[in-house]
């Protein structure tokens, strides 16, 4: 479980996030949602200590983060499996130094265990026969795949996931929406997934935060979420034609 | 931005560098990459500029030397001071701090702005250990190698092009590199290319890892880390020459 407490950010001046409090569960999909440049990222990058925020704690089961001090910090992150929005994978490094690069850092498997790991994260992103390319010759969506593989592989009990399906076809994005479900429900583990998709938080939310501007807006369930009547979350809800015209269906 | 500002952070970067590393084995297998990449590749550049500046040393001082008073030795003389007191340690560390600052800061740099920085952070690895450490270590041991190098290549130019010219016989030259030889004049020139390549490689490497930005300024990084590696270098030449020479 992660609880955050009135976490604030601002960027010269202006305000990024505005005191948000709220509770990230384990074993379910906890998903961070709303708009382009509503503060999602900064919010968990405060959350793990890649921003500092200007006030506001988090506690990663009751461990108070920003209390730790640097030995303390590095400590809870070899827990955090996180994957950027941009993927961050390392350019110098092949698919599978990638994978096995924080498993050769944090553990101390043998060579083909290793291996096996990363092979087997590997799968579980549908990415075959890619272990040899190095990051410039994938595709964006195959980066953003091996940037899961590699924030899955030292199985952390804290996922942290910055739009993992934008990029990728509706087929591979709901194999990897399931992927996030699926091991967060098997190893209960406190997910985070941040998402513009409507989709997504249809397949696998559980509790979602809506952020307006920096504040969180609204939060509930996906149940709550399709029936609420707060106007800023229905303009994001059925910003597509598509909502629109399932929600007219079903009214 | 102040002076005290970048010092302060500088050194606060450099403590955190030299913090305890996670994975001894890791570490050293970063280090001989390293060492592979800034001091192998750096061989031919400089080799080929050695033995044209020996050449050129040894020709102009056969010129500028051609009173009859002045023994034709002396060329040699002066042709061996130059180019291990200065030339292989200050000129080749200021022609590497180009190469291999800029590649250093850039690297650095573009890890930054693409989060590969912050991935590592995330993992629980202390990046600037990981990334800094072993290119300083690599440039450190690397530097003064390639300084004899530089110096033996030096005066071979020198006298295959002196002779080649006929400013000097075979017999003068080598009378002259060898005329009062003080071995301590390499030492110093070690040491000082030890310091260079401190300054070298943690100096892009600072300025590459606290890149704000995006490619744009990637490239302000690299060119920052260069100029003020060279400025720090020739103003660590003036104080070691203080310090060791005088
Ligand atoms: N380091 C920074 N310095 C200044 N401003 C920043 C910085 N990081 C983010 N911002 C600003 O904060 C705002 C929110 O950015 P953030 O990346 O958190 O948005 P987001 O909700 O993740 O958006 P998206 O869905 O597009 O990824 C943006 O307006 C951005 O300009
Ligand atoms: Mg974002």
């Amino acid at each position: 479980m992660i609880q955050i407490n009135n976490i604030s950010k601002s960027f010269k001046g202006r305000n990024i996030v505005s005191d948000i409090s709220f509770t990230f569960e384990t074993g379910k999909t906890n998903m961070i949602i709303g708009e382009s440049g509503s503060g999602k990222t900064t919010l968990i990058r405060c959350m793990v200590g890649l921003n500092d925020p200007d006030s506001g704690d988090v506690l990663f089961d009751g461990r108070a983060f920003y209390e730790l001090d640097f030995m303390g910090k590095k400590e809870i992150r070899k827990d955090i499996g996180m994957l950027f929005q941009g993927g961050a994978l390392f350019d110098s490094q092949t698919v599978e130094q990638n994978v096995v690069f924080p498993l050769s850092m944090l553990t101390n498997l043998s060579e083909s265990e290793k291996r096996d790991r990363a092979n087997f994260c590997l799968k579980r992103v549908n990415l075959n026969n890619a272990n040899k390319l190095y990051p410039s010759e994938l595709s964006g969506g195959m980066k953003k795949r091996v940037a899961i593989a590699r924030a899955i592989a030292v199985q952390p009990k804290y996922l942290f996931c910055d739009e993992p399906n934008s990029g990728l076809d509706p087929k591979t994005a709901i194999v990897i929406d399931n992927l996030i479900k699926e091991i967060t429900e098997e190893y209960m583990i406190t997910t985070i997934v941040i998402t513009h998709d409507m989709n997504s938080v249809i397949e696998i939310g559980e509790k979602i935060m809506f952020i307006y501007k920096g504040e969180k807006w609204w939060e509930g369930s996906k149940e709550e979420i399709l029936q609420t009547e707060n106007k800023e979350v229905c303009d994001f809800v059925y910003a597509t034609k598509f909502m629109k015209t399932l929600k007219s269906k079903f009214q | 931005m102040n002076i005290f500002f970048h010092f302060g952070r500088y050194f606060l970067l450099m403590k955190r560098a030299f913090g305890k590393p996670e994975k001894i084995s890791i570490y050293r297998d970063r280090v001989f990459e390293e060492m592979y990449i800034l001091g192998v590749g750096s061989l031919g550049i400089v080799a080929i500029i050695s033995v044209f500046i020996g050449a050129v040393i040894t020709i102009q001082s056969a010129f500028s030397f051609s009173n009859p008073l002045v023994p034709i030795y002396a060329v040699g003389v002066a042709m061996r001071d130059s180019m291990i007191l200065e030339f292989a340690p200050t000129i080749v560390s200021l022609i590497l701090a180009g190469k291999i600052g800029s590649s250093i800061a850039s690297e650095i740099g573009t890890m930054r702005v693409s989060e590969q920085i912050d991935a590592l952070e995330i993992m629980g690895i202390n990046s600037a250990g990981f990334l800094i450490l072993p290119k300083i270590i690599a440039a450190v041991f690397f530097n003064p190698i390639l300084t004899i190098f530089s110096m033996f290549l030096g005066i071979l130019g020198g006298y295959i092009f002196g002779l080649m010219a006929g400013v000097v016989t075979d017999y003068e030259y080598i009378y002259g590199i060898t005329y009062q030889f003080i071995p301590y004049d390499v030492t110093y020139a070690l040491i000082k290319s030890a310091v260079f390549a401190f300054i070298m490689a943690s100096v892009p490497a600072y300025h590459g890892y606290y890149t704000r930005g995006g490619a744009l300024e990637v490239g302000q990084s690299s060119t920052k880390g260069v100029v003020y590696s060279f400025i720090l270098i020739l103003a660590f030449d003036l104080i070691l020459t203080q310090l060791l020479l005088v």
